[in-house]
This record gives structure tokens, sequence and C-alpha cells, in this order.
């Protein structure tokens, strides 16, 4: 009942020179399940959250929420989302109650003060905070308070949007604890956005890599993070600061135009395989693969291991580290 | 951010300016309500022995040419013109208010052809306004004030805008749209609400101009009529005697004048407290040095030596330290890094050994050299040719760190022009040397574009490449890649490993990430409080974190093997404000082995091991769980 | 469309887009002051003619009047007639004195250009360097009290309306030491009070803005930058933190400038300057609408051109200007 699905959705802004920031997406977020979703800034995972519930325009394909298209639900949907920055998305004039009981839906306004109590209790806040303004908490506090709007509205799926990005490390894991157990103990479906590919890993059942508007790869997270058949998925892995890897010994087997590649610019994307300016296995390095010039690899992809966005995903890839370094 | 109304203005009267524009404005509002009540015989009856005579002692400002006292007529035409004027502000700002908010409420089409008329109108100063309107509605007092009126709304529908819009990009209105409110409450509830406060301010500014419109108008002639009478009338009367009583145009005009004061400057201090909170204090002297912490270890070869450092600010209630001696020595060729969440000191610490830190921050130390250069009692001129070549800062943020009106080549070209004295052409061929050097493709046409037009990462590359103009012997780098994707980040990190291999240039490299920070460098400085906690090797046997903070940190990081089904560890609690410090040990209040002498005596950094030193009264030198004990988060690979 | 970020400053390519954009802007709003200045006496309530020639007027005089402005024809006809008239430089003719408009309007608009030429040049050659200086000398909170006396004395005469300030320096000057001519056009001397009294408030508001957005740009992280390459004071300022303030200042301040323009009005009524501001007054106070529509007209595209100065100026300082042009 409560499935999370995308389907074909675009979003395009601007006219002539515009940008299409979500370009055809299919994403499937299944009932109770989290979904984490990586990519670079400006790969379009933050449109697509929007895009679901409602801050971004849907230019073409529909989101379905249970079924249904969000655009025919009422206006209050069991669709809630948490933003990035915990300074900007709580109304600095209001007390956290009343932002709180705003998102409690008309019907159940009666016992709102109580109502607020169980939501701060259950984001462990103390209930007695109610009457206290956003600038008496910090920032992990905030956070707290922006779920517990977001589970006023009772919903069936949650939209985390970089939720624990402009937070300490020492804070972002008392927030990450907090989302799963609730996520856990309210049975939600959620989407879970994170530039952060271990954040994700850590949080995740499926894992979809995003990478100039459209989903790359996708699978079951422990596969996805195991046996990534997109190469963007295994730079993602290889890049992820780990402490068990020493940055000095520059790879002398990486070659040099892809040492300085530059990411992409998304109004202008490349054709054929988006990813191939930057590709360790494409037409840079093996210049025989033009294919990926000429060949948009999203068409076939549903039909490759993790419906990868990759003419060759099947090939071996020697001199790839996968993430765990030298074990694996 | 969030600092009620009433606060702002109780506090705008206590300011200097603010509380002599309160008591001038109070001082108008009461002759407008008492002017007409207590003089209007005076400014009525005719002096005939005096007709249009100069200042007398019967007479303090005059007599007009009917022999009626100028001084009374000010005095009574008080309450005229200031109702005139707030009369015309309301019908400005309420109309203003209404054209600048309909658009958010309208549909799309509708809302877009407002903004574009308002855009129009507003481009024209309010005065033309005033006299196009006053063409329509005709000559007199009630022409004048829809005149002066709609010539005010304008303006204040783009404030009104502008403002909304800002509040309508915020994520709070994001939230509530996502939690289903409609746009009138969004509007009444949400905007409104955060706009109100400027708003009041401009309103009360726009009073003093509506005021000063009005006299304006009238002085031409075309407000209020005769023998109803302003201070512009009064003025513009006065003006054709002036030869023979200079006071009967000079009484009005002052008045004007105070009366447009007392709002314009009511308005500006509330203005000034509501924007920038810059009180000024004097705090009596520099802080006492706090206690001594152990001495760097002395190299002669060192770049750069760090003894007892302290950064300080005059805060409050006296001074804030947010570094408190720091101690540390780099040697060539050395990348050390340094760690901390947010508050750490640790920015400041980089600031501070680069001479950075301007007025009013204060820095001392016992030993602060570079290159075997003082960098405290030596006067800037002398250090800026070997600062300039020889130290080389990268920060933050990369979208603000170019002046974005000056390519980018001509600002590194600078460095050299400056400090060793090439040419400008030599110096740009320089620059795009440089520019290669970072590798940035097709350098010379890079080299003539200006910021904007370069990526997050390469303007970080370009940084670096800035830093190489002179032969730097140490790079500070604040946070490099804190705003760029992972693997953008790895491409920076090698390539300063890169220039540190083939130059021998030292890197001290500030970072909230311990992960990148002991994934790039031979040494670790963790900081908290403005305090070294601990100082140990990223690899190698004395690699074992044995201050708790330092564990605590490495616990909570996440990497792609954390145990997924384990909670994450948490440290609870929050570090101290650096104006709040405790007793003792700053972070005894989230240690879990923290005993009362912890809470009563702070440590100094101590060596524990060779080439590792922490300040815990309990240190822990049980091995981390992960390979080989080093300095790694728990679990190992996959 | 290829390489759209890759705009070079000076490659033709965006700046014959910026100069097309812009001009066709400033014709659209051309179009639209043209139309509100007809608009302007059809919304006069009653009729014009009648209001202007006074209900004692004969009815047959009134309507010759009514007549010889086009009034009894179809609104269409008015307009295009008027357009029309634009056209070929015809502005209409004087209801009072039966002179073309656009006679008085050449014979008056140098007088006022010589005023407000003058005024400008004073106001940006004083506020630059003012705002500059103080703003490093109050930078980071230092010199509180050379701030504050800085920041009341520029709000004190940026309250002062020009035309009081026009009457004070009569009296004083003037009257007191009859150092210069009370009235009229009568040489240099008889420019310099006129000149005085337009640019002082200017000058105030925008050294204060000049100043405020020189300390915001100093507060800027490429400042930091510019001092870590340990460039001297005077580079660190001129060089990096000016162009920046100038940018926010035009925005800012371009505004104020065509505000001057209003402000010779005021003045031009109180020295009896034979500009276009004592014509105006006289002519609304008279009901001579031809004339006013002519004059509010010329004023209407001196602010026109004046933002478009601006806004190429504003192109030429900050680079990415153009960019958010086109």
């Amino acid at each position: 009942m409560s499935e999370l699905v995308f389907d074909a959705v675009r979003v395009r802004y601007g006219g002539r020179r515009g940008l299409t920031a979500v370009d055809g997406v299919d994403l499937r977020v299944p009932s109770g399940k989290v979904v984490g979703l990586v990519g670079e800034s400006g790969s379009g995972k933050s449109t697509l959250a929007r895009a679901a519930v409602g801050l971004s325009p849907v230019s073409a394909g529909r989101v379905l929420l249970g079924g249904v298209d969000v655009r025919r639900l009422p206006r209050r949907r069991p669709l809630q989302m948490v933003f990035q920055d915990p300074y900007s998305s709580l109304d600095p004039r209001m007390s956290i109650g009343e932002s709180i009981t705003e998102a409690i839906p008309r019907g159940r306004r009666r016992g709102a003060a109580a109502e607020i109590a169980r939501l701060l209790e259950l984001v462990n806040l103390d209930p007695d905070r109610a009457g206290q303004r956003p600038g008496q908490l910090s920032g992990g506090q905030r956070q707290r308070v922006a779920l517990a709007r977001a589970l006023a509205g009772r919903p069936e799926v949650l939209i985390a949007d970089e939720i624990t990005s402009a937070l300490d490390v020492s804070v972002q894991g008392a927030v990450l604890n907090l989302v799963r157990s609730v996520q856990r103990q309210l049975g939600l479906s959620m989407l879970f956005i994170s530039h952060n590919l271990a954040v994700v890993r850590y949080l995740s059942d499926f894992v979809a890599v995003m990478y100039l508007g459209r989903i790359v790869e996708f699978g079951p997270a422990a596969q996805v993070l195991a046996d990534p058949q997109h190469p963007y998925t295994r730079d993602l892995l290889a890049a992820a600061p780990s402490a068990h890897r020493s940055l000095f010994d520059v790879r002398a087997d990486e070659p040099a135009v892809l040492a300085d590649a530059e990411p992409a610019d998304p109004h202008h994307p490349p054709g054929g395989c988006r990813y191939h300016t930057r590709c360790p296995i494409g037409p840079l390095v093996r210049t025989e693969r033009d294919l990926c010039l000429r060949a948009d690899p999203a068409e076939a992809a549903p039909s490759r291991r993790h419906a990868a966005a990759c003419h060759f995903s099947e090939d071996e890839t020697p001199g790839l580290v996968i993430p765990g370094g030298t074990g694996a | 951010m969030a600092k009620r109304p009433a606060g702002s203005w109780a506090a705008a009267l206590r300011t200097p300016v603010g509380g002599f524009s309160a008591a001038l404005l109070v001082l108008v509002i009461a002759l407008a309500v008492l002017g007409p009540i207590l003089w209007h015989d005076r400014a009525f009856s005719f002096d005939l022995d005096a007709l249009g005579e100069g200042p007398s002692a019967r007479h303090w400002a005059g007599t007009d040419e009917l022999g009626r006292d100028i001084f009374y007529r000010v005095l009574v035409a008080t309450r005229l013109s200031v109702v005139l004027a707030l009369l015309a502000t309301l019908l400005g700002v309420v109309s203003g208010l209404v054209l600048g908010t309909l658009p958010s409420v309208l549909p799309r089409p509708v809302g877009r052809l407002v903004t574009a008329a308002v855009n129009v109108a507003v481009a024209f100063p309010s005065l033309l306004l005033v006299l196009f309107f006053s063409v329509i509605f005709g000559v007199g007092t009630q022409g004048a004030v829809l005149a002066v009126g709609l010539a005010v709304a304008p303006s204040f529908a783009r404030l009104a805008q502008t403002m909304a819009a800002s509040i309508a990009g915020r994520d709070f209105v994001a939230a509530a749209r996502v939690c289903g409110v409609g746009r009138i409450r969004l509007l009444l509830r949400h905007i409104l609400p955060n706009i109100g406060e400027p708003l009041v301010v401009n309103a009360t500014i726009a009073a003093g101009s509506a005021l000063l419109s009005f006299s304006g108008l009238s002085f031409l002639g075309i407000g209020v009529q005769a023998p109803d009478y302003d201070w512009g009338r009064l003025l513009n009367d006065g003006l054709n005697g002036i030869y023979v009583n200079p006071a009967a145009a000079l009484a009005p005009g002052l008045a004007v004048v105070l009366a447009g004061l007392a709002f314009n400057l009511t308005g500006e201090a509330v203005a000034g407290v509501v924007g920038v909170r810059t009180r000024a204090t004097h705090p009596a002297a520099a802080p006492a040095p706090v206690a001594r912490a152990a001495a760097a270890e002395d190299h002669d070869d060192a770049v750069l030596v760090v003894d007892n450092l302290q950064v300080a600010f005059p805060g409050r209630g006296g001074w804030t330290v947010p570094v408190r001696g720091v101690s540390f020595t780099v040697r060539p060729g050395e990348a050390i890094g340094v760690v901390g969440e947010s508050g750490s000191g640790k920015s400041l610490t980089g600031l501070a050994v680069s001479r950075l830190i301007e007025a009013p921050g204060v820095v001392t130390a016992d030993r602060l050299e570079f290159a075997g250069k003082s960098l405290l009692g030596t006067p800037e001129r002398e250090l800026r040719g070997l600062l300039g070549t020889s130290l080389a800062m990268v920060f933050q943020d990369p979208m603000t760190s170019f002046n974005p009106t000056r390519r980018i080549g001509r600002q590194l070209a600078e460095v050299s022009e400056q400090h060793q004295g090439l040419s400008r052409s030599k110096a740009l061929a320089r620059a795009v040397d440089r520019l290669r050097a970072v590798r940035i493709p097709a350098a010379r046409r890079r080299a003539r574009q200006y910021p904007h037009e370069f990526s997050g990462g390469m303007r970080q590359r370009a940084m670096i490449g800035m830093g190489l103009m002179g032969d730097p012997r140490l790079i500070i780098a604040d946070e490099p890649t804190t705003a760029l994707d992972v693997t953008v980040q790895r491409q920076l990190l090698r390539l300063l490993a890169r220039t540190r291999a083939e130059r021998d240039t030292a890197i001290v490299l500030i970072s909230h990430d311990i992960a990148v920070v002991s994934q790039t460098c031979e040494r670790i400085l963790v900081m908290y409080a403005g305090r070294i906690v601990e100082d140990l090797p990223s690899a190698g046997p004395a690699a074992t974190p044995q201050h708790p903070y330092t564990r605590a940190l490495l616990a909570t990081t996440l990497d792609l093997g954390t145990d997924r089904e384990a909670p994450l560890p948490v440290i609870p609690g929050r570090p101290p404000e650096p104006d709040r410090l405790p007793a003792g040990c700053a972070f005894a209040e989230r240690c879990p082995s923290a005993t009362e002498r912890c809470r009563t005596e702070e440590p100094v950094l101590a060596q524990v091991a060779p080439a590792h030193r922490v300040a815990c009264w309990h240190p822990d030198d049980v091995p981390l769980p992960g390979p080989a004990g080093a300095i790694v988060t728990a679990g190992g690979a996959e | 469309m290829t390489g759209a970020t890759a705009l070079a400053g000076l490659r033709p390519g965006p700046w014959l887009t910026f100069g097309i954009r812009r001009l066709a802007r400033f014709a659209v709003s051309l179009w639209v002051l043209v139309t509100v200045a007809f608009l302007m006496i059809q919304l006069i309530p009653g009729d014009p003619v009648r209001a202007a020639l006074g209900l004692t007027a004969p009815a047959e005089l009134v309507q010759a009047q009514r007549a010889a402005l086009g009034l009894d024809h179809p609104i269409w006809q008015q307009y295009l007639d008027y357009l029309g008239g634009l056209l070929h430089g015809d502005f209409g003719t004087s209801m009072l004195t039966g002179l073309p408009v656009s006679d008085v309007l050449g014979d008056r608009l140098p007088a006022t250009l010589l005023l407000a030429l003058p005024a400008y040049l004073v106001v940006i050659a004083v506020a630059i360097p003012l705002g500059l200086l103080f703003a490093v000398l109050t930078r980071g909170g230092r010199r509180r009290h050379t701030e504050l006396t800085f920041t009341s004395t520029t709000i004190l005469l940026a309250a002062i309306p020009e035309f009081l300030v026009a009457v004070a320096l009569v009296a004083f000057f003037s009257v007191q030491l009859g150092w210069f001519p009370v009235a009229g056009r009568d040489g240099v001397g008889s420019l310099l009070l006129p000149v005085a009294a337009l640019a002082l408030g200017p000058a105030s508001v925008l050294s204060r803005i000049v100043r405020v957005e020189t300390l915001s740009v100093l507060g800027n992280d490429f400042v930091r930058t510019a001092r870590a390459k340990r460039l001297p004071a005077r580079l660190v300022y001129l060089r990096h933190a000016l162009p920046n303030a100038l940018t926010a200042t035009l925005t800012l301040g371009g505004l104020l400038l065509s505000g001057m323009l209003a402000g010779t009005v005021l003045v031009e009524n109180v020295f009896a300057w034979p500009g276009l501001g004592a014509t105006i007054a006289r002519s609304i106070l008279q009901k001579d609408y031809p004339m006013v529509q002519g004059i509010v007209l010329v004023y209407g595209i001196g602010v026109l051109l004046m933002n478009l100065v601006v806004d190429v100026l504003l192109a030429v300082l900050d680079p990415r200007s153009t960019i958010r042009e086109s």
C-alpha cells in the first residue's frame, strides 16, 4: 500500500537553455524498505526527492504512492520529507510545538498537545521543550524536531534529503540511529538521500546510484556494494574516504586522462553514455569502445544486473580496487 | 536570528542614536497632538505693528507679511505635516504590501504581470511619480496624499516582494508546503511574520521620506493650499522674503529636517540592531596566557614552530579564547592533519599561524616561527615577500575564495608581480604554467576566464596553483575538499600529495573528517575546545589513539566497513562553548572514563610514546579493533 | 549552444546578445512610458480643458481647445496621433502660450543638464573615495567614534531634502555673505550653490552605501585570499575590494542617481533656475497639461537612459552579469 514509485520521472527547469535535472528516472521504494540514493552534487537526487513531495515540477512521468499519482492525492499526503539544513527548515518565529502542530492533520488537532509530547519523546527530546524556539536548540536537536514534524503527518513514506550532512560527526550517529529505529518501529518506506556512500550503506536495504539526472545502478545494498556493475559506482566506492587506504601512493596505473577528468556539465550532458567523459573502462582508455559515444546504455539497462546503465557492465575490470581494499 | 521584535526595539533605544531619535520622535508626536490646541490663537493673531519683520524678542522667528508669528505657525503646522505624511505612508505601505505579496497568492501569469508593473514603476524616482499622480489627482491636500502614498507603493511592493521571495525560498516554507499548509496560511503564518520586522523598520523610514516629499510638494505650491498651511507651505512663503527675514524660511525648514530625522533615525537605529549587532566593548586588557602546555620539540630545520599559541577575541563579557595554548612543529615535507569538530579552533589555528587573524582578534605565542623567522615580532612589510612566496593557503569554499571580478590568470600573476618582481606578461606566463602544473586543461584559455566559469574542483586546483607561484615550503589547506564531491576530493588530495612529493613541501591539512586526514597525513593533531588533545602518527606501532575523544571520534565515523546491524556509537552531549569552558578537562563532561581529577585539573599534552602525545589523565592504550591496531575505524574489510 | 559556461568576458557573442537584449528592454520601457504619459491626460477626472480654462470660460472656447488637442477623437485615434506626433518630434502645443512644447523643452533642457551633470560628477567623485576610506578606517569594528561620527553626519545630511539645503545655502552664502546671486542663471558663480544643493544629499547616501558595501566585501573569502597572497593593503582595497563593492553599490545606488534628476525640480524652483523643473511646477499649477506631459516624458527618458548606463556599467564591472542576461 505504501510503496513509492517513480515512473519515468523527468524534471526540467528553465526554457531553451534550461536544465533537465532529472531525466527519465524509474525507481521503486518497496513498502517498509529503505532505498538509499547516492550521487554527486548536481546529479539530481534532491530534485527527485522534491518532485515526489510536489516541490519540483514533474514535466513528464508520474510519482505513484500506493499506486495513486501523488498529484491526485489530497494536500496532506502520507508522504513527508526531512530537509538537509536544520537551521533553515524550522520557522525561527514558531515554537517547535507550533511547527509540529501545523503538520498534524486537522481531524486530530484536538489532542495536539499529547500528540506533540508523544512525537518529541519518539525522537528522544524532552516534551517540555515544545514551547522553545528553534534558536534555543542545537543542530542535532533541530533535526530531531524536523523528524518529529515529518512524523506528525502520519506518513507511510519518508524522504530524508542529506539529513546529516550539516551535522558534526559526533551528532550524526545519534540522528542516524534515531532515523533507523523510527523507520523500523513504524514500518516506514524511506528514500534516504546522501552523497556519503558509507551513510547510505549503513541505513539502506537497497542502493540506487544517480549520475547526471539518471539512475545508473540499482540493487540490494549488499550486492551493489560488493559487486558494483557500473564503473561510476566503482569510482564512488574507491573514492570513499577510508582510514585503510593511503592516498600517498598515487596509483601509477591510473591514466592521466582520468586522474583529472572534469565532472560533466549538467546543462549539456554528453551524448551516448553520460559517463564516457570520465569512465575508466570507456573510450577515454579503450579507444575501441566507441559504442559508448554513440549509444545510450539506459535502454537495455533493465535487462542487466543491477539495472546498470553500462554497455560493458558484464566485463571484467582489472586494475580497479573494490572497497575494503586489499582483502577483496 | 530569531530575535523578538520587542527586544530589538528596546535594544535600539539603548544605542545613543536610537535614544536620541526616539526622544525626537516623541517630541514631534507630542507637538502634533498639542500644538494646535495650545497655540492656535497665537498662530492666527495679526500683529499689525510687526508686518514681515525679522526675529525679535516678541516674535522669535519674525512675522509674515500679515503680522502672524512664524514660530507658532511652525509649531501648529506640525499636526498637519505629520498627519498627512502618516496618511500617505499608510496608503503607500498597505498598497505596496498588497502589490508585493499578491504575486505569491495569485495565479502565476497574473502575478508575473503585477511583478513586472512594480519593477517598471520602481525604477522611477518617487518625486517624479508624485508629480505624475498630482497631475491626475489635482492640486490640493487630498491629491497630494494620494500622490505621495501611491509613489511610496512601488518601492514598498518591491521590498515586500524580495523579502517574501527570500523567505519563500527557505526550507521551512518548503517543509510547511510538504505538510499540506495552504498558500494563504503560508503567507500569513510563515512569510509575513518573518518579514514583518524589516517592513516596520522600512515603513518608519518611509514615513520620514513621505514627510519630506510632502513638504517639497507644498513648497512647489502643489500640495497644501492656503489658508491651510504645513511646513512646506510656510517655507514657500518664507522664501519670498528671504532677504528681509531668512528665519521665516529657515524655521519651517528646520522643523522639516528634525521631524524627518526623527522618523529616519529611529528606523535606521532599529535596522542597525536587527541587522548586525556590533555593540562596542572595551575589554580591559588582553587575556592572561593559559597554563603552559608542553613545549614544541625543537628542530633546527623546522618549517613551522608553534609554541603555546593562543587566539583571543573580545566578547560581550570579556575575552573568548577559542585557541588555548597550541604547540606543534612542522618539518620540511611533512604532512600533518588537524582534526576536530566545528568550534574546536582548528581553522583559527590555521589562520593564526599564517598571520591572517585581524583585529580585534589577538594572537599570542611563546614562539611562532616560519622558516626560522618570527611571525609575531616582525613587521608585516618585512614578512610579505617570505610569506607571499613560501607559505600557501587553500581555503574551504572554492566558490567564494576567488575574486569574482578578476580573471583567474591575473589573480595568480599578482603573486609574482608583487613578490618576485616579474612584469605583467611574464607573471601571466608563469600563471599559465602553474595552472598547467596543477593539471588544468587548456591552461592558456582558462587563465583568461573568470572564477564563475570554473568548476569547484578546478577552482581548488587553481588555488593550489596560486600557492605554487612562489616556491612554497608549507601549504595550509583548511577543509579544502569539504565542499567537493568524493571523486573530486580524491583528485584534489592526490594533487596535494603529488605536490608534496615533488617539492618536499610540508602540508597542514585541516579537516573535520578523520578518515580524510588519516588517509592523507602521517601525523594527526586532534583538537578539542581549543587545545590539541592528541598528537599521533597515522600509521605504525604508535598509531593507537589513546585519548577517549579521538577514540570516540573514530568510533562514530562511518565507513564502508561499519557494522550495519549494530547501532552507531554516539558521543553524548556537545562541545562546550568557547566562552563557557569548564574547569579541568573540557571533554570530561562527555567522557566515559572521567574522574574527579578530570573535572578539576586540566591535563597537559604529555609524551606517552615516541612521536605520540596525549592530554588525558586516563589514556587508554588498548588497541582499537581493526587491522594491525593502526588508527582505523571499527570494523575491517568486508 | 555548446560550452555556454565558457563565455569569455570580451568575446563579441555575449556582449552583442547583452546589447540587443538591453536595447530591446529599453524600447519596451520607452513604449510603456509614452503610453503612460498619454494616459495621464485621459485619467484626469472630468474634462481637463474645462479644468484648465476655468468654469467661467465660454463653451465655444472650451470646444475649440478640445478640438485643438484632438480630445474629441476616439481614444485610439488620439493615441495613434500622439505616437505619430512624437515620432516627428511633435510634443503638442502649450495650452497657455500656444507655443510648441518641443520648443520649450529644447529651450529648458540644457539648463537642467547644466545642473544635473556636474552634480553627478561631484557625487561620484566625493562618495566613492570617502566611502572606501571610512570603510577601511572602521573595518572589523575599529574606531567606533569615527564610525559614529560618519554615520550620523551622513544620515543627517541625507535627511535634509535638496530644496532645504538650497534654502539654507541661499540664506547663508547669498543673503548673509552676498557671495553668490540668490537666484537666476548668471555665470559659473550661479551654478555653485544649486549644484552643491543637488549633490550633498545623494553624496552622503552614496558614501554610506559604498562604506557598507565595502565592509561586507571585506568580509568575503576572496579578500582573505588576497591577504594570504600578502598583497599590500592598497592593492587589497583598490583592486579586490573596490570593484566588488562598486557593483553592489551601483545596484543600490542606481535609483539614487535617477532620483537626483527629480531633485533638480525642487532645486530649480528655489533658485528660479530656467530649467525643466521650474517649468513643470508652474505648468501643473496652471493646468497646462500638454506641457506637463512633455516634461514628464523627458524626465522619464532621462531615467531610462540612466538605468541603461547603470546596467552597462554593471556588465562591465561584474563579469557574471552578462551571463545572467543571456
